[in-house]
């Protein structure tokens, strides 16, 4: 290593440390900013590889107007935002519910729960998919859920256009919880045993302490889920390929945003199979803004007030 | 008197507490318990008795898996990306974690906020240029085409951790080792470095497991037997043995063991390091 030039001086300034940091900023700037922005100025051209040509907002304009493609497109919208609102409630209120559970005072065994809990999380999407899917299906299920007089219960809801969906969001929501639910124990952990004392004074019951006290004191925290759910959600893709398929079946029922663009960017809709990248990138830039704007909508929200 | 204090004994059990949460533990362990159990069974047996412990255990799912050789390449993939690009955001990551620190002047601090803010962007989103981008640089098909991604990944939160940690490193002890003598860069090898262990590993589980139990880029950029990640061979070999589930529940196990020891071994730091990012998951 040469000594550097600057080396008397107490300590030198951007022209020597700008060579430790150049490694890091050539990566993330053409491997993340570049791609990302990029995207968007491809949502303006058609035709594939080295063969794009400049159509302006065409592809905006396609996606609206086009009949198919925007039963489509509004349909996997639909089924996103479904997706988000069932996470919301069953994701995220059983986080909060465990980890208030978890974070009681003389609670026992808090840390086996927290290490269960948390168990799928570490899991591939991919591989919690497939798991469920076997064991959804009736050929299993019947013989379990007949022992307990469920048997009703033994269908075939994966093939079921109605509740396909839910089914694919428990089943992410079962996997992801161990996130919510560590970050709301983390936040609850920090607040200071003197409210709780001077509540106790007070004379406040669990519940009146739990929406009085404890809510609005993480509530940042709500807000940092909400977005972390909100931004992986609009991601989602894995867990419907593994599931059902890339089309969304049973009749995309269960179409996200995820498997709309793979398909229309990436695969190629059947039955032509070619790709269309500058519709992708179309589909992709309005799911950025979406996400941009969404997020910073929470982020005010649930800003903590002095 | 004596009844309230047994009423409040009873309270402080948490009796109502312990059973939500031991219900969802058992929602928890028992798919993870067919799973394992099963893989044990053969193939009509997991049919007639599909939840008790295997009446005669048969390990030849796993041989047969085994055995077959590709999942081992898959495997070896796998663990290439991820070493690979784990140690060059721990290497890179360090290095510019100590300049932004250090370095007091305009630019130190937008180049932080500007680095930290890849922890908020869905990288998904940039799919379709990365595509291009690899296509142009001919590494389409090949695990080379993962590492580059993975890093950039990684920075974010790299900076977003070391800095703060090298920043609470006193500033005492790196001047004395420059009074020995030791240039920066020495000063960053052998001081900066050993301290940040702690942190480095924060950072290192952080991403081990996004990028272990990754899909995405593998799914849209490999389509070459010889360079599938382990997850990409799980979906072939998902397909190919669907009518021997046995078979199939031994390669999911298999593909999830090595982070699930991972984890067991050390869960506390596996929570505390996969919600310190607090904006990605």
């Amino acid at each position: 290593m040469k000594k550097p030039a600057a080396k008397n001086r107490l300590n030198p300034g951007g022209s020597y440390w700008i060579w430790y940091a150049l490694p890091a900023i050539f990566f993330y700037v053409l491997f993340m900013a570049f791609p990302l922005l990029d995207s968007i100025r491809m949502s303006l051209y058609t035709g594939t590889t080295n063969n794009f040509t400049f159509v302006g907002l065409d592809n905006f304009t396609r996606l609206f107007t086009d009949p198919d493609l925007f039963a489509r497109y509004w349909g996997s919208m639909k089924n996103t935002v479904v997706f988000f609102i069932v996470h919301m409630l069953v994701q995220n209120v059983l986080g909060i519910v465990f980890a208030v559970l978890i974070t009681q005072k003389n609670m026992k065994g808090s840390k086996l729960y927290q290490t269960i809990i948390f168990i799928p999380t570490t899991f591939a999407v991919l591989v919690t998919g497939y798991l469920w899917k076997l064991l959804l299906n009736p050929v299993w299920s019947k013989n379990a859920l007949a022992s307990i007089g469920l048997e009703a219960l033994a269908k075939p809801w994966l093939g079921n256009e109605k509740y396909a969906l839910l089914f694919v969001a428990f089943v992410s929501c079962w996997q992801w919880i161990g996130i919510p639910t560590m970050m709301f124990a983390a936040a609850l952990q920090n607040i200071s045993d003197d409210i709780y004392e001077a509540a106790d004074i007070a004379g406040a019951n669990k519940w009146q302490v739990f929406w009085h006290i404890k809510l609005p004191l993480i509530k940042p925290t709500v807000g940092i889920v909400t977005i972390l759910t909100f931004v992986n959600n609009f991601n989602a893709f894995d867990i419907v390929f593994a599931m059902e398929n890339v089309n969304g079946a049973p009749g995309y029922a269960t179409d996200l945003l995820g498997t709309f663009f793979y398909r229309i960017g990436i695969a190629g809709q059947h039955p032509i199979g070619i790709p269309d990248p500058g519709m992708g990138a179309a589909i992709a830039s309005i799911t950025f803004v979406i996400l941009m704007v969404g997020s910073l909508f929470v982020m005010k929200l649930t800003e903590a007030k002095e | 008197m004596e009844k309230r204090a047994k009423s409040l004994r009873l309270r402080n059990m948490n009796i109502g507490s312990h059973i939500v949460l031991i219900l969802w533990s058992v929602i928890v362990m028992f798919p993870l318990y067919i799973m394992i159990v099963n893989s044990f069974k053969d193939r009509l047996s997991i049919y007639a008795n599909p939840y008790g412990l295997p009446k005669k255990w048969n390990f030849s799912n796993y041989t047969d898996v085994l055995k077959s050789g590709d999942f081992f390449r898959y495997f070896l993939n796998s663990l290439t990306v991820v070493l690979i690009s784990l140690a060059l955001i721990l290497i890179i990551g360090s290095m510019v974690s100590y300049a932004l620190s250090q370095w007091r002047g305009k630019w130190s601090h937008g180049l932080f906020l500007f680095l930290i803010m890849g922890m908020m962007l869905p990288i998904k989103i940039a799919s379709i240029r990365l595509l291009e981008m690899m296509r142009a640089f001919h590494l389409l098909n090949t695990i080379w085409a993962l590492i580059p991604i993975y890093v950039a990944m990684g920075i974010p939160i790299a900076v977003f951790i070391l800095t703060e940690f090298i920043r609470q490193i006193p500033n005492e002890l790196l001047e004395a080792s420059r009074i020995d003598g030791a240039g920066r860069f020495m000063t960053l090898i052998t001081i900066v470095i050993p301290m940040l262990k702690p942190a480095l590993a924060t950072v290192a589980i952080y991403n081990l497991v996004p990028f272990w139990n990754d899909l995405w880029f593998p799914l849209i950029f490999i389509n070459d037997e010889n360079q599938k990640t382990l997850l990409l061979g799980v979906t072939r070999l998902f397909g190919q043995y669907q009518t021997d589930w046995s078979k199939v529940l031994a390669v999911l196990t298999l593909s999830s063991l090595p982070v699930l020891i991972l984890y067991l071994l050390m869960s506390r730091q596996f929570i505390k390091s996969m919600t310190s990012g607090a904006v990605k998951g």
